[in-house]
């Protein structure tokens, strides 16, 4: 049973294909996936292209629907450069999602491990009640959030950018999931050695789970770079503003430069390309592990 | 799991790992969300507020843009929820399948349109749908339509196209989901349905659907969730005006405009913010009852 079908299908299969009428259907039918993932697969990927193509156009040429690279790419460039202070703006999101990104991943590994390797019955109904806040929207803690931090005096700075997202349930329960497959024999060995439990999380748990702590940073970092509405709502000033808040204000304008326009979404959506291509691997990995 | 009980040590060091999350998410989630409660009952001007009882929520019922933004709303949900779901299943059943070629690339494309940022992705979208722009030549190509749309001069086409892109945004994020439960189920099931002569269809219907149903459900709950938040491409696309005529204004459109557009108040952009809540409560719900109710006629 494990040998023959090896056996038979090398050799019999291409020429029995196209004789058995069930066979014929089968070929369809695969033809038919084919043609429904590759336009998918067109599909998904045209706005990209479309994106770059944009970027050598002139804003004339882009909304007449031109679909091929143009000449216009180094005029858009220094409109860009000439309208945004570049090295500022990417500064600015940069360090925010880096420092969001750090801090979250720590904060919310040491909940998650700790919510799966010190169990408690207080402990798992916090945890139970977490749960129950991740569906509440963000709408329902925006005004009073901002009300705190202009009390504060600490809005259009980074800190009330970063502050509210460094805690984050979802990642939270994300860590806790994936800890469930740490294997408890490593604890314990580390615990007959002498290790504190700070030293367990640091030394073994940590290097260990990198595949976890991978994709939980393109998850986390990609959520910083690209969040709008609380940086919308808390930068106010011009140099503060992040990438995606000049955009979409470059965006607003009644005749928008998409020639422009498109250079600078390029820019901005360059790092979450190349962070997403580096760490692809690990990412499915990591998603895997998590729905497991 | 061999902690039956923990000893006081490790009880400290427990609450000392999930200390700084839970102080955070205190400060900056539990107390905004119980401070939103209470401006909700709470009527005045910026931070002029005083007890209004039940008045915030009368003057919803009134107030013909909230209307308007709640039917928009619901609208995004029932027709996106369901179109991208179907999509992201039906990619990942094709997708699933190991004797396919190019299994990697075509995964790998179709996720790819959630890495990019909302406002990124949407500048893009509205780039396409320009009146003489690459979408409407396209649909005029293969004679779909006969002249072009001014998909954001019209109160219809506007929506049709946020729900194209936000279901180009999202499918593949759903896949994903779909794709890694899929790959946990035993394929030896598979084959014995095979062998017994039961047809591809039925294979899905009877066999992929039921045990898919948890993963099903936490995507609906999730993408139910980010509907009914819908503000980034909106806002974008009509420059925040949930035009044409507030055909495309959202729940959280109306509430980023109650509080920081418009006259600030923030007493009934709260009353608002908590029908979200309350609406996710009974849909999310409601999906739970549809799910268990399958399970028991089956």
């Amino acid at each position: 049973m494990t040998v023959s079908p090896m056996i038979a299908g090398a050799a019999a299969r291409p020429v029995a294909r196209a004789f058995v009428p069930g066979n014929a259907w089968a070929l369809a039918r695969r033809g038919l996936v084919y043609v429904l993932l590759s336009v998918a697969a067109f599909l998904s990927i045209f706005p990209f292209f479309w994106m770059m193509v944009g970027a050598t156009n002139t804003s004339a040429e882009i909304i007449k629907g031109k679909a091929w690279f143009g000449g216009a790419l180094l005029t858009n460039a220094a409109t860009f450069f000439a309208q945004v202070d570049a090295p500022r703006i990417f500064w600015n999101s940069g360090f925010i999602a880096v420092v969001a990104t750090a801090l979250t991943l720590a904060i919310s590994s040491l909940a998650g491990y700790g919510f799966e390797m010190f169990r408690s019955k207080i402990r798992e109904r916090i945890f139970g009640l977490l749960l129950l806040l991740l569906s509440i929207p963000f709408a329902a803690m925006m005004v009073p959030l901002f009300v705190m931090f202009s009390q504060a005096k600490l809005v259009n700075t980074f800190a009330s950018v970063i502050l509210p997202t460094v805690a984050s349930i979802f990642i939270i329960f994300y860590f806790r999931q994936a800890t469930k497959a740490f294997p408890s024999e490593l604890r314990d060995a580390a615990k007959i050695d002498g290790l504190k439990e700070w030293q367990i999380f640091l030394f073994v748990y940590l290097p260990v789970m990198r595949s976890t702590y991978a994709a939980a940073t393109i998850i986390v970092f990609m959520t910083n770079w690209n969040n709008y509405l609380w940086p919308l709502i808390v930068l106010q000033t011009a140099e503060n503003k992040t990438i995606t808040l000049i955009l979409s204000a470059l965006t607003s304008a009644y005749t928008p430069d998409y020639g422009m326009i498109l250079f600078g979404t390029v820019l901005a959506t360059l790092p979450t390309l190349v962070i997403f291509f580096l760490l692809q691997r690990r990412f499915v990995e990591g998603m895997l592990g998590a729905v497991k | 799991m061999a902690q039956a009980r923990l000893d006081r040590r490790e009880q400290i060091t427990g609450w000392a790992f999930i200390a700084p999350a839970l102080i955070l998410l205190g400060l900056f989630m539990i107390y905004p969300i119980v401070w939103s409660l209470w401006m909700s009952f709470q009527v005045g001007k910026g931070m002029n507020l005083s007890f209004g009882g039940f008045a915030n929520i009368v003057r919803l019922t009134k107030d013909p843009v909230f209307l308007r933004a709640l039917g928009n709303t619901f609208t995004f949900f029932i027709f996106q929820v369901p179109i991208m779901i179907g999509l992201a299943l039906l990619f990942a059943v094709a997708l699933n399948d190991s004797t396919l070629r190019f299994r990697g690339i075509f995964r790998t494309a179709i996720f790819l349109p959630c890495v990019t940022s909302l406002i990124a992705y949407s500048t893009v979208f509205k780039s396409m749908f320009a009146t003489d722009g690459i979408f409407n030549q396209a649909l005029m190509a293969v004679h779909l339509i006969a002249s072009p749309i001014s998909w954001f001069g019209d109160p219809f086409w506007a929506k049709v196209a946020i729900i194209i892109a936000i279901t180009w945004r999202w499918t593949g994020y759903n896949m994903i989901f779909y794709l890694a439960a899929l790959q946990n189920i035993d394929r030896s099931i598979y084959e014995a349905a095979r062998i017994d002569g039961v047809p591809a269809w039925a294979r899905f219907r009877y066999l992929t659907i039921p045990m898919l149903k948890p993963v099903i459900l936490f995507t609906t709950v999730i993408s139910t969730i980010g509907t009914l938040q819908l503000f980034d491409e909106v806002y974008n696309f009509t420059a925040g005006t949930g035009g044409p005529s507030d055909s495309t204004v959202t729940l959280s459109l109306y509430i980023y405009n109650l509080t920081f557009k418009f006259m600030p108040s923030f007493g009934y952009s709260a009353t608002v913010s908590w029908v979200i809540v309350v609406l996710v409560g009974i849909l999310t719900f409601l999906q739970f009852l549809v799910a268990r109710d399958r399970k028991i006629k089956q």
